[in-house]
């Protein structure tokens, strides 16, 4: 084919070479080369950063690694983590199905205003997040005093955590739930309907085991990003030891303190977790398709 | 279709509770969470004016800042645009050993939190380590606590943007304009840069400045990898977070603004893209 690529004065000939080759025939050589390039990038990038956490948390030993994360601080830590995950998840299911119900079903005026603004928290620094709460929120803010009146620690407390997570976690089920939302339509709904359902034995058993795969998949990514926020809740939570240090707080306090392996541990615990709970639910989501 | 809402007026007259109610909460939903926050940050930072915003922002130390976040972050982008298009090329025209491994990889950055991807940065190129003390003794680079390290991180976190952007849009470009191309004669860099290029410049475009507008904010991982010093690594994520802990709220809040206003800034604009290409793309 480099005969007709030099050639380009004898354009007759080039119907004549099989066509079906033509693609196939852009130089061996050029191929292996790209392949090897994107290969060797996304080994670097990705694979080997990956490998040494793994290897530098297992450097003393399976049963450092074990002592490290049983110690109550990590336990503890890890356990608050959770906390607020599942609050986040029971949050987002009620609320979010509702942002994402009112945005498909229903017209008017400033829909599409306000479906931009859903995705806005993916472009806010983390750390922004905590700091808006904090001046709502926090000892000089106009609400500090009325708080404080009423004896509901907010900042520096796991309320301000909570809602600095669920800023953070906002778009994740309404955007998985409102593509399946369209995709539905209306019309089993008009037919239970029809058939004497009232609107919520319409949605219980109806619309809900449709959007089935959109609950499981946004709750799945919602659940990973709770745990590994850190940003915000670091500026709303202050992570003070044993009162409001997540999984995350534990792990840049332990990397401060230069307990690397208690670090490098609760690191992979939080690592490998997150990534077995979206490719699991992926793995799942392909096997039912 | 509403011919049978017609027949039935108990439904009919139960529906509109049922919609205000929805749209009630999940606008107060939307307000608590959102916008309330939000309005608060603004006000906030402009409470001097405009003229005190610019003032915080253009201290030395912010305005340094600033100037690291942007200019680490145009590098990952320029290379996030390369890689990532070859990326997607590789996988969409080429089959070859270990490529679903490759596609399942690309994903990968989104599933692990940013602070873990710092940590893991730290093991491999500290300078402690053997990858990081190797780099150090032989070129002379300092990976960590400097510019690489918060290029490497940004890299790491936003590889899946410019990939997952280009690849559908390649996917549903006929090869046959290439076979086209290549048939009448031309070479296959030509064949890339006038044919395949252009129908992808687009989703190219909005992959790249959608992972700059994520970079502008990062702070877990590069807290990690870069740590806090003045001048040399600090990025604006955490200046803002130096800011608040020694309670300078218009320091604080003036570059959380600029960080804000860039980020929407390109987020909006990748939104106008979209819309006049038509709602087929990403």
């Amino acid at each position: 084919m480099t005969t007709i690529a030099t050639q380009p004065s004898l354009p007759t000939r080039a119907p004549v070479a099989r066509p079906g080759r033509i693609s196939l025939a852009g130089d061996l050589w050029r191929r292996r080369l790209i392949i090897g390039i994107v290969m060797i990038y996304a080994g670097l990038l990705i694979i080997a950063p990956i490998a040494a956490l793994v290897t530098g948390a297992f450097a003393q030993g399976l049963g450092a690694v074990v002592e490290a994360l049983l110690q109550p601080e990590v336990l503890g830590a890890f356990w608050r983590t959770l906390y607020i995950a599942l609050i986040i998840l029971v949050v987002h299911t009620l609320f979010g199905t509702a942002v994402a119900w009112m945005l498909v079903r229903h017209k008017f005026p400033g829909r599409n205003w306000l479906n931009g603004l859903i995705d806005l928290p993916f472009a806010v620094s983390a750390v922004v997040v905590g700091y808006m709460l904090l001046l709502l929120f926090g000892r000089n803010s106009p609400l500090g005093p009325w708080l404080e009146a009423i004896n509901l620690k907010v900042a520096f407390a796991i309320p301000g955590m909570v809602l600095a997570t669920l800023f953070v976690t906002l778009p994740f089920m309404i955007r998985e739930l409102m593509p399946v939302l369209e995709e539905f339509g209306i019309e089993q709904e008009q037919a239970a309907a029809t058939l004497g359902a009232n609107a919520w034995q319409t949605f219980w058993w109806v619309t809900f085991p449709a959007l089935r795969w959109g609950f499981i998949y946004g709750l799945t990514l919602t659940f990973a990003r709770a745990l590994g926020e850190f940003g915000a809740v670091l500026v709303i939570g202050g992570g003070v030891q044993g009162r409001t240090e997540t999984a995350t707080l534990y792990i840049f306090r332990a990397l401060e303190e230069r307990q690397y392996v208690g670090a490098y541990s609760a690191a992979l615990v939080l690592g490998v977790f997150s990534l077995l709970l979206v490719l699991g639910t992926d793995w799942l989501r392909r096997r039912e398709k | 279709m509403t011919t049978s809402f017609r027949t039935l007026p108990a439904s009919e007259t139960r529906v509109p509770w049922g919609r205000w109610g929805v749209r009630a909460i999940a606008l107060t939903y939307l307000v608590v969470i959102l916008i309330i926050p939000l309005t608060v940050i603004v006000q906030d930072g402009l409470r001097e004016g405009l003229s005190g915003l610019w003032a915080s922002v253009t201290t030395p130390l912010a305005w340094s800042a600033l100037r690291l976040t942007l200019w680490t972050s145009a590098v990952m982008a320029i290379i996030n645009g390369v890689m990532g298009l070859l990326t997607a090329y590789v996988l969409v025209r080429y089959s070859f050993l270990g490529k679903s491994i490759l596609n399942a990889l690309v994903d990968l950055p989104l599933a692990i939190p940013t602070l873990v991807t710092g940590v893991m940065l730290v093991v491999l190129y500290g300078p402690q380590t053997i990858v990081g003390g190797w780099l150090k003794d032989t070129f002379g680079w300092r990976i960590i606590f400097a510019p690489p390290g918060i290029i490497l991180a940004l890299l790491f976190i936003t590889f899946p943007f410019v990939v997952r952007a280009v690849q559908p849009v390649l996917m549903s470009l006929d090869s046959a304009q290439e076979e086209a191309a290549a048939t009448l004669g031309a070479g296959a860099w030509t064949t890339f840069r006038r044919v395949v290029f252009p129908a992808l410049a687009f989703p190219l475009t909005s992959g790249v400045l959608l992972s700059f507008a994520r970079a502008i904010g990062e702070f877990g991982a590069i807290v990690i990898v870069a740590g806090n010093i003045p001048f040399k690594s600090q990025v604006a994520a955490v200046y803002v977070l130096g800011q608040v802990e020694s309670e300078n709220r218009l320091g604080a809040s003036a570059v959380s603004i600029v960080m804000l206003a860039i980020a929407f800034g390109l987020v909006l604009l990748v939104n106008g893209l979209q819309k006049r290409r038509g709602p087929s793309e990403v």
